[in-house]
């Protein structure tokens, strides 16, 4: 059995690598935007394979439910036939391997180097196992409801509001300031008089 | 996994099935019957005594029609498009409780679940929209995900209202907390959060295209919308698939707002008959609403587009976001 999460592992891999490659080789932009969402659903089955539930359903409510709708609603209004007929890659073939083999090379720098920091929890058995520093974070969180003594088998919600709303408050409130910019521009620049 | 577990669930699954396709066809019969009675007509009264035989006629109608594919669609899509509807409706009734222990999941998420699974019901409709290569079917499509994106969110922020107050995403831990009672009345949510309901019941019925938010498929102005293109079973599977979505509508009423299955007065029943009682009160209360829905579809004319959307944004949203910011606050003071 300890093979399962394994086997999901490399088969939502395998589809998420396949999605994102479909995503840009589809001449059809809205072929493109089925293939996105596929490579996201794909990412929401890694968190839930990592037993991040509050992740995953936030991943499937908020990019395939939010934003790939809202993609599809402006490719299917405009009209992209002209587009497709466009050639849809341009020769800039070198500069782009090598930027790829560039980023290949860090990234397994960094892994061959860091491997000593990768730990591998118990997957597939149904229960996180926090060491002793995640223990006491939780404990240190002002009385949580759906925590009993020992109740470790769903604190990945609790865990991510007590890292948004205590240790990173202020970067949060920033980011959502940053949104709020965001949205009062796009209203600024799309009303004609206000 | 244990082998008796996966049977256990499996059988589970089977039988919310079979209740939920004989629910949905016999709520087309039963709105056919209620709104003939608001119009002073008889409705069915052809096939079976009350035409209660009907929903297999029309069963057996859309099996044996034709299954036509027009020239000129996009094929893939096309096809996807009607089982993705269906699947993601019937999906939701995996951590719906209907009853202690008569769950076919208990996750910890489950109210996000649902909120994620019926975010994903757009695209049945969407696709089907696009992929049908016509301009009536197109429009409907696009009216269902500006519609459904915008009372989603209204949808989303009624429903943290109930969150705060129970402590927990898991639907079964939601329902347990309303147990008891203050005084006369039941501890149901829907006392403290009224105005949370009010939000959630009506994006609930622009959630599920149902009347008077039925846009994406307006008849006078669209044709049928976005499965105009559509026939036999595979326009059955629409179908289905959005009376399913009533249901699941009423049945998050009745576990966030409602009390879930605890009745409003004590059983008194011998213990044996116990165990139906939780079963009784929420199909109760269910039905209830789903009466509520074909009241209000037989009542009210279709809003227009933009009422739609401005009704939505401009009172249904803030109303929301009020409702949150007051319930937080009560609670901290409490806290």
């Amino acid at each position: 059995m300890n093979v399962l999460p394994g086997f999901f592992f490399y088969l939502l891999s395998a589809i998420i690598l396949g999605g994102a490659i479909l995503t840009i080789t589809r001449r059809n932009a809205v072929h493109s935007a089925i293939w996105l969402i596929v490579t996201l659903l794909g990412v929401a089955g890694i968190y839930l394979n990592q037993h991040a539930e509050f992740l995953a359903a936030v991943q499937v409510l908020v990019y395939i439910g939010g934003i790939m709708v809202l993609f599809l609603f402006v490719i299917m209004l405009v009209n992209l036939d002209e587009a497709a007929k466009q050639r849809q890659f341009n020769h800039q073939w070198t500069i782009a391997v090598g930027c790829a083999l560039a980023l290949m090379a860090e990234l397994a720098y960094f892994i061959v180097k860091g491997r000593e920091s990768f730990r591998f929890g118990d997957t597939g058995t149904g229960t996180l196992n926090p060491d002793a520093a995640v223990i006491e974070f939780l404990k240190s969180c002002r009385d949580i409801p759906g925590l009993g003594p020992g109740g470790f088998l769903q604190p990945n919600t609790e865990l991510i509001a007590c890292a948004l709303y205590r240790d990173y408050l202020l970067p949060f409130e920033i980011a959502s300031v940053l949104l709020l910019v965001a949205i009062v521009g796009a209203v600024v620049m799309a009303k004609k008089e206000i | 996994m244990p082998l008796p577990f996966i049977v256990i669930t499996l059988i589970k699954a089977i039988v919310v099935l079979i209740v939920l396709m004989t629910v949905a066809a016999y709520l087309v019969w039963f709105e056919r019957k209620i709104v003939a009675r608001i119009q002073n007509r008889w409705g069915p009264t052809r096939v079976g005594p009350f035409g209660l035989l009907q929903p297999l006629a029309d069963a057996i109608k859309l099996l044996t029609k034709e299954d036509f594919t027009p020239a000129g669609v996009f094929r893939v899509p096309y096809l996807l498009a009607p089982a993705l509807s269906l699947t993601v409706a019937l999906l939701a009734f995996a951590v719906i409780p209907f009853g202690p222990g008569f769950q076919i999941a208990d996750l910890n998420i489950g109210l996000l679940f649902i909120l994620a699974i019926s975010s994903m019901g757009v695209y049945g409709i969407v696709l089907a929209g696009w992929a049908s290569n016509s301009k009536y079917s197109l429009l409907g499509g696009l009216r269902s995900s500006a519609q459904m994106i915008s009372y989603e969110l209204a949808i989303s922020l009624s429903v943290v209202g109930v969150l705060l107050l129970g402590g927990s995403l898991s639907l079964r831990e939601i329902v347990s907390a309303q147990s008891g009672v203050w005084g006369l009345v039941p501890r149901w949510n829907v006392f403290p959060q009224l105005v949370g309901f009010f939000c959630f019941f009506i994006a609930a019925i622009a959630e599920t295209n149902r009347l008077p938010f039925d846009l994406p498929e307006a008849e006078t102005e669209l044709v049928a919308g976005y499965h105009t293109e559509y026939s036999s079973m595979k326009f059955a599977m629409f179908f289905i698939a959005e009376y399913t979505n009533m249901v699941t509508a009423s049945c998050m009423a009745t576990i966030l707002f409602f009390g879930g299955w605890h009745g409003p007065v004590p059983s008194f029943l011998p213990a044996p008959l116990q165990a139906v009682v939780p079963l009784f009160w929420f199909s109760l209360k269910v039905v209830l609403f789903l009466f509520v829905y074909v009241w209000i579809r037989g009542t009210l004319p279709r809003f227009r587009y933009d009422q739609l959307m401005s009704f939505g944004w401009k009172f249904l949203v803030p109303l929301a976001l009020i409702n949150l910011v007051v319930t937080s606050f009560v609670i901290a003071l409490r806290a």
